[in-house]
């Protein structure tokens, strides 16, 4: 004990400052329903009793928190909506490279943007409203259509699982609800924006309904914030997917926060029998981090596809813990995490297969791949297997390599830069994962995005 | 080092060149001039420096060289030195290495390669992030040349090198070859592993290219070629304007095409016992090489 070094004091939970007081003011005026309210000021109770979470906790013992200070966002929680001269028009248009490259393609069938947690877009294509699909803003989905989604509202996601959670159960503000009816196969993809300004707070929530055969597409992007210390800004979210029984959702989550946003996520979806997701996560940005992304298996032969996309650079640190829960039999589930890291970077990937007793025939499969630009950044894969059913099939694999420095003299002597010839092997590294993601300009959006960031390979 | 798109330069002239690979030197001062539309069979035991003189020629980060020139001068008297030059500048400025074991590159394809090498070799002043190539111009001659080669058309979908088979990459590095159009090429033992038909087939397409052969049928301006080989049937179609021995790190023996003939015949002992010299050491390469080996580095 006496040669321990100082341990940062863990912040109290009365000084982290996201205490009723300030939830009452931001609930002032609200139109939620009473049920919400209760269900926001229980969560502010717990939060009240928890610290932030220690590096003895296995999910958290990669992710360094010594530097996040809560109390420094409270003011951000208080800014109000900002007026509407003061959006800075390219966070909302240009920013969003995957935004305009599906907007080129075709347009949105509705999009929501939020900045500094206010919305200030909320559209939806009356043709797919008349279809009867609810998308919109949580504050007037809720107010509207309260009844059909008290069930369904922070069902999925465990809001008691440590501080961030229960921090974003009690402060969350926009994101989106999507509730698609049973048997309508929406073909526009639904655009769902999160942005701040440098020093700004996010909570956004996302809740996405599928009923029985139903088909949908979301894009939901985060940007902005600031590059550095109190200018950063701050993601506390969550994202909530239900996929019913012979649904089919495309989802994809992209994280392009400025280079001094701290980002926490807890996302998880359920997916019934015979339902289908194709899940894919991007991220480029963010200071820090730390991502819980959970698939269930519910329901007999349901089939989820996880998909990964990480490019880190500076001292970027991105932590991700995964579950593939397979409760009921006869599942597939397949994830390929692919992540490339320059310079000083960290990427951290704990994965989880895990097989109840009922989950026969289960058919499991993990794979995290990470390529090395710099000698000074570092890569952790930790996957795992939890099974509890005999006849199954679960594998996982992981590999980490860095560019060889023969493949860049090949190119070369064919006349492609250094720049030219390492951007092209980053590419083809990460051109597996985009052969599995289905929406093209997703696919070119992100390698354009990563292309634009990748120097010299040291 | 500023760019000379209007350089023609008719000869590769390599002058006293001395290489060595961490440290130890391979190449012990070798003269050589290619001039365009001539064939140069470059034969010599395993381990003689052919391979290292290829690479020197492109600019391998690890092949130091330690003195001489190699240099590509014009019909009027200008000279571009290489060796300022980076690899894919030499490569900008006409001059093509086909490689003995190419490299894979997972999940480029073979196309898109292809398009960004021949976009910079046709566009020296190209700055990067510039338009490519068009597509469809690009498609229409790729799939031209590949007809011309007997190239199987998926191929240019697969990935560089990933997966292929020795004569597969070999064809690979024909293709590049064919659709870059270089002014000097060193074919770097372009006929191993494959079998005697694949050889000729190899040999024809090679004499196509480079408008040296029996039909110059492609039109472009005839190409200076090194071939580095231990066979006689590459050069079938592509008879020599003169061949060279190497030896331990020198050329010590040049003549016309007969010389590849006997050396194919006869093996090297009539080389080794005219020129002790080299021979020795090329032996004492040889031991070095082994010594390092044993040590384990």
């Amino acid at each position: 004990m006496t040669t321990a070094a100082p341990k940062p004091p863990a912040p109290t939970p009365a000084l982290t400052g996201f205490d009723r007081p300030l939830l009452d003011g931001m609930l002032a005026g609200s139109s939620l329903p009473d049920w919400a309210v209760g269900l926001r000021r229980d969560a502010v109770d717990r939060l009240a009793a928890l610290s932030l979470p220690g590096r003895g906790e296995e999910n958290w013992m990669r992710t360094d928190l010594r530097m996040f200070q809560p109390r420094a966002w409270v003011a951000a929680a208080e800014r109000t909506a900002p007026a509407a001269g003061a959006i800075p028009a390219g966070l909302l248009e240009s920013a969003t490279q995957g935004a305009a490259a599906v907007a080129g393609t075709g347009a949105f069938g509705g999009r929501i943007a939020a900045l500094d947690g206010h919305v200030v877009r909320d559209e939806l294509d009356p043709a797919l409203a008349a279809q009867g699909i609810v998308f919109g803003a949580p504050e007037r989905i809720l107010a509207e259509h309260g009844e059909r989604f008290r069930s369904r509202w922070f069902s999925a996601v465990d809001s008691s699982a440590d501080w961030f959670a229960a921090m974003h159960a009690a402060f969350h503000r926009a994101g989106a609800v999507l509730w698609v009816p049973a048997g309508v196969r929406l073909t526009a993809p639904l655009h769902v924006l999160s942005a701040i300004t440098p020093g700004g707070l996010d909570t956004s929530h996302v809740l996405v309904v599928l009923e029985e055969g139903a088909e949908a597409t979301v894009l939901t992007e985060t940007v902005g914030g600031g590059d550095a210390g109190s200018d950063g800004g701050l993601h506390c979210g969550a994202t909530e997917i239900v996929v019913g029984r012979n649904a089919s959702l495309r989802m994809v989550n992209l994280q392009n926060w400025s280079r001094g946003v701290w980002h926490f996520a807890r996302q998880r979806a359920t997916v019934d029998a015979g339902g289908r997701l194709q899940w894919t996560l991007a991220a480029l940005g963010s200071r820090l981090s730390q991502v819980q992304q959970d698939v269930a298996l519910v329901g007999r032969g349901a089939d989820a596809q996880v998909n990964g996309v990480m490019f880190t650079e500076g001292r970027q640190q991105l932590v991700y813990n995964t579950l593939q829960h397979h409760m009921a039999p006869g599942c597939h589930s397949d994830l390929l995490y692919k992540g490339a890291l320059q310079d000083r970077s960290r990427l951290v990937w704990r994965g989880m297969i895990k097989v109840d007793k009922a989950a026969q025939k289960t058919d499991g499969y993990q794979r995290n791949d990470t390529l090395m630009l710099s000698r000074e950044a570092r890569s952790d894969s930790i996957p795992g297997l939890e099974i509890e059913a005999d006849d199954v099939r679960c594998t996982h694999g992981a590999t980490s390599g860095r560019v060889d420095e023969e493949q860049i003299f090949y190119a070369r002597a064919r006349g492609l830069t250094a720049d030219e010839a390492a951007r092209l092997v980053v590419a083809g590294f990460f051109q597996q994962v985009f052969d599995r993601i289905t929406i093209p300009p997703v696919r070119e959006a992100l390698s354009a995005a990563i292309g634009g960031r990748i120097r010299r390979v040291s | 080092m500023k760019q000379q798109p209007d350089h023609h330069p008719d000869q590769l002239v390599i002058r006293g060149l001395h290489v060595a690979v961490e440290g130890q030197e391979i190449l012990k001062g070798v003269d050589l001039t290619i001039g365009r539309g001539e064939i140069h069979a470059l034969m010599g035991p395993n381990g003689s420096g052919k391979s290292t003189l290829g690479y020197a020629i492109m600019g391998h980060p690890s092949y130091e060289v330690t003195a001489g020139t190699i240099e590509l001068v014009a019909a009027d008297g200008t000279r571009r030195d290489l060796l300022a030059m980076e690899p894919d500048e030499r490569a900008r400025a006409g001059v093509f290495l086909a490689f003995q074991r190419p490299m894979a590159i997972p999940g480029v394809r073979l196309a898109d390669f292809l398009r960004h090498a021949v976009t910079n070799v046709r566009n020296p002043e190209r700055k990067e992030g510039q338009e490519l190539m068009p597509m469809k111009e690009f498609r229409s001659e790729l799939k031209a040349k590949m007809s011309e080669l007997s190239i199987d058309s998926d191929f240019a979908r697969r990935y560089v090198n990933e997966g292929f088979s020795g004569g597969e990459m070999k064809r690979a590095e024909i293709l590049q070859l064919a659709m870059l159009q270089p002014r000097f090429a060193i074919l770097d033992e372009t006929d191993s592993g494959l079998d005697a038909d694949a050889v000729r087939l190899a040999s024809q397409s090679i004499a196509r290219i480079g408008g040296a052969g029996g039909d110059a049928a492609s039109g472009a301006d005839a190409m200076g070629i090194l071939i580095i080989t231990h066979h006689e049937q590459l050069l079938e179609h592509n008879v020599p304007h003169r061949t060279h021995v190497m030896l331990g790190g020198r050329i010590v023996e040049s003549g016309g095409a007969e010389l590849a003939a006997e050396l194919h015949k006869r093996g090297y002992e009539r080389i080794r016992a005219a020129y002790p010299d080299a021979a020795a050491a090329e032996r004492a390469m040889e031991e070095s090489t082994r010594n390092t080996e044993a040590a384990g580095v």
